[in-house]
């Protein structure tokens, strides 16, 4: 990993004990997709530098796209439709429909039997993802990797917050949050009772508020994740 | 002992057995030095100080007494902020017991652990990290270069090129061409091209309505591309032609001296002239050997750590990470995170995993906000997206002025949380 310093990489390791390398998943093995590529779509689909409609259309930033919207291209009158009717290419839909194209859209002319292998189409639809907008360029763009799974617990008022963890989390909230507590055109937070905090978060979470800044922080932060953050602001408040 | 590389480097037990003991037991403070004080570096620099209550020693390395942030100021070119708004000084950073040395870095001897200045002094440290953002690749719009800057300003490092450019838009002639070379990916601020093009159509169609905008993109989209789209139909219809690479947009050449664009072949007398080239990580980042062919800085996704040096971190605009846009957001995120594992690893204090974030917001008329947002997390190979929202369009004007009113919050909250 480190290009000039290789077996360094474990005393870095020793250095950062509680470090969590590789937090998120990806989605599948791209270069072992590039294989199934080869065998599975390459003979209709062209994707790359200069790829072209052929039997079936380009695939050249597939994620993101609508159904059907490729202008020089003759879709199925049915793929045209569900394009319509809003259906985009995303993760899971590219999963469905290359299971099974008929499962997300009767009538396509996709004459497709369907890669039934999930771990094969994981690795497919990975190599696919290289070939579409990158997030660094477009933020908005598809993710490139599966969030870990974050759980909710029956308990979770009653969790007691790690002040320290949550000076850490803190910091991402004072990017937008000031820590004065002041207001301008983004509320304060800072000294809210506890419980109000812990509440209004799990909110944002559970996307019963409707704020999609604070749906997108809430949702990668745990129960004791939120109890520490109630904590932390808690305390700051006091000081 | 002070830990430098060579007995990092003396053998594996001696390394680990150093390492697992705080370094600030039984010796002098550890240094930390930081090249570059903007959005990154300056964050990096004051959270380090704040959370380490005087336990390391932090110096920051930066030439500006005052830094302009970037962010916003397109705002200021459209007429809805100060320049002088834009500007931040150290001394809070300074006050919470940072030395900061207004001087440019010129090397780092990564074997000794040192870090030379403009003015000849050498700086040593144990822990190096390097934010000097974006400098522009030559060639890469042929016919200019930074000598032309002030006929075909870039604005898009901070400070005076801003001002430079409002004052060409102002002064342009009756009917005139507003024409923007904008740059190749990757570059800094994924929507700010677009932002300034809402921004320049807001004060022509208050002061020049009959001027025009032409875009040379030489990609073929962009970030919030429907949003602005659809924003500069409604407020300055017929003002703005884009040319992207199908249309020759990626084959351009500007003639500074004669106000000329050349695109695929074809000359265009324009008045204005913003060029925005490619870019790559400063200059700094490229003479400490931390670059690979890219020009940007790779870096391990968990901490932002170089994978040329363990002991040197890279931050923000210069660092190549992965998913991440180049956002001043995004630069503030990536800082605490490696100012938590800095302090730990020196300090022996508590490290935790990594968090990224970033949210992007834009001004595309009075009151008419746009946002466009992600969280991040570190993979095996990169920091990847694991989730991203952006603003609709045909949202309701409430809405867009709340998160135009959010976007100050925001540039007040990270101020704040940077210099204040
Ligand atoms: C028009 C525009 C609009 C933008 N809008 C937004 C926005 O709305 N939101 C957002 O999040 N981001 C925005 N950005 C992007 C943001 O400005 C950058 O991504 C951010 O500043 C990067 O931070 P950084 O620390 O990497 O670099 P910088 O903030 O550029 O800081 C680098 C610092 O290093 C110093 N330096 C360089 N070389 C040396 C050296 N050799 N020695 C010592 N010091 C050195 C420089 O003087 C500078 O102060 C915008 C950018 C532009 C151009």
């Amino acid at each position: 990993m480190f290009e000039k310093l290789k077996p360094l990489i474990l005393v870095g390791a020793l250095l950062a004990p509680t470090t969590v390398l590789g937090q998120a998943t990806p989605i599948g093995d791209a270069s072992a997709g590039a294989q199934v590529y080869q065998r599975e779509c390459a003979s209709c689909h062209q994707i790359g530098d200069g790829a072209e409609h052929r039997i079936g259309p380009h695939l050249n930033r597939i994620f993101d796209r609508r159904a059907g919207s490729h202008d020089d291209f003759r879709y199925s009158e049915a793929l045209v439709r569900q394009g319509r009717d809003g259906l985009f290419w995303d993760l899971a839909r590219l999963h469905a429909y290359i299971e099974n194209p008929r499962a997300l859209v009767s009538g396509t002319r996709m004459s497709y039997r369907g890669l039934r292998d999930e771990e094969r189409r994981a690795n497919l639809i990975a190599y696919m993802r290289a070939y579409s907008d990158q997030p660094q360029n477009i933020p908005e763009a598809s993710p490139t990797a599966i969030a870990r799974e974050v759980e909710l617990s029956a308990e979770t008022l009653a969790i007691e917050g790690d002040v320290e963890y949550g000076e850490f989390l803190s910091a991402e909230c004072t990017t937008c949050h000031q820590r004065s507590g002041e207001h301008s055109g983004i509320p304060g937070i800072v000294g809210w009772p506890e419980e109000d905090f812990v509440v209004a978060m799990h909110a944002y979470k559970q996307k019963l508020r409707p704020h999609e800044v604070m749906q997108s922080v809430t949702q990668r932060l745990d129960d004791e994740e939120i109890a520490a953050l109630a904590a932390f602001f808690r305390e700051l408040g006091r000081e | 002992m002070i830990l430098n590389r060579r007995s990092f480097l003396g053998t594996a037990t001696a390394a680990s057995a150093a390492l697992s003991a705080p370094m600030a037991l039984g010796q002098a403070k550890p240094r930390v030095v930081v090249i570059g004080g903007g959005s990154g570096g300056g964050t990096v620099a004051r959270y380090i100080a704040k959370d380490s209550n005087g336990a390391v020693d932090v110096t920051l390395i930066e030439p500006s007494r005052k830094y302009y942030t970037c962010y916003f100021s397109n705002l200021y070119l459209g007429g809805f902020w100060e320049f002088d708004a834009l500007g931040h000084d150290y001394g809070n950073i300074a006050r919470l017991g940072v030395n900061v040395i207004h001087d440019w870095a010129v090397g780092v001897d990564r074997d000794a652990q040192t870090v030379a200045l403009a003015s000849g002094e050498q700086v040593s440290y144990d822990r190096l990290v390097v934010a000097p953002g974006i400098d522009f690749v030559e060639g890469s719009v042929p016919g200019w270069d930074v000598s032309q800057q002030s006929l075909m300003p870039h604005a898009y490092k901070s400070g005076t090129q801003a001002q430079l450019l409002k004052h060409q838009i102002e002064n342009m002639r009756e009917g005139g061409t507003f024409c923007m070379v904008a740059p190749p990916n990757p570059y800094r601020c994924p929507p700010g091209p677009g932002e300034r093009v809402s921004m320049v159509a807001h004060v022509l169609s208050e002061i020049n309505p009959t001027a025009k905008i032409l875009i040379v993109d030489p990609k073929e989209n962009y970030s919030k591309q429907a949003l602005f789209e659809e924003g500069w139909e409604r407020h300055y219809p017929g003002m703005v032609t884009r040319i992207g690479p199908d249309f020759g947009g990626e084959n351009v050449e500007v003639r500074p001296d004669a106000m000329e664009v050349i695109i695929d072949g074809v000359v265009e007398a324009v008045d204005v002239c913003n060029v925005i080239p490619a870019q790559k990580a400063g200059k700094i980042a490229e003479l400490a050997g931390l670059t690979n062919d890219s020009g940007w800085a790779p870096v391990l996704p968990a901490d932002m750590r170089s994978r040329m040096d363990e002991n040197v971190f890279v931050l923000g605009d210069a660092s190549a990470q992965g998913a991440m846009p180049k956002s001043g957001y995004s630069a503030n995120s990536q800082a605490k995170v490696v100012a938590n594992v800095i302090r730990g690893e020196l300090t022996g204090s508590r490290i935790f995993p990594a968090r990224y974030s970033n949210t992007c917001w834009s001004l595309i008329a009075t009151n008419d906000g746009v946002k466009v947002g992600a969280n991040y997390e570190a993979g095996e190979d990169q920091i990847e997206s694991v989730s991203s929202f952006i603003s609709q369009t045909g949202e309701d004007a409430e809405l867009r002025q709340q998160t135009y009113e959010e976007s100050i919050g925001w540039y007040n909250g990270i101020v704040a949380d940077i210099f204040g």
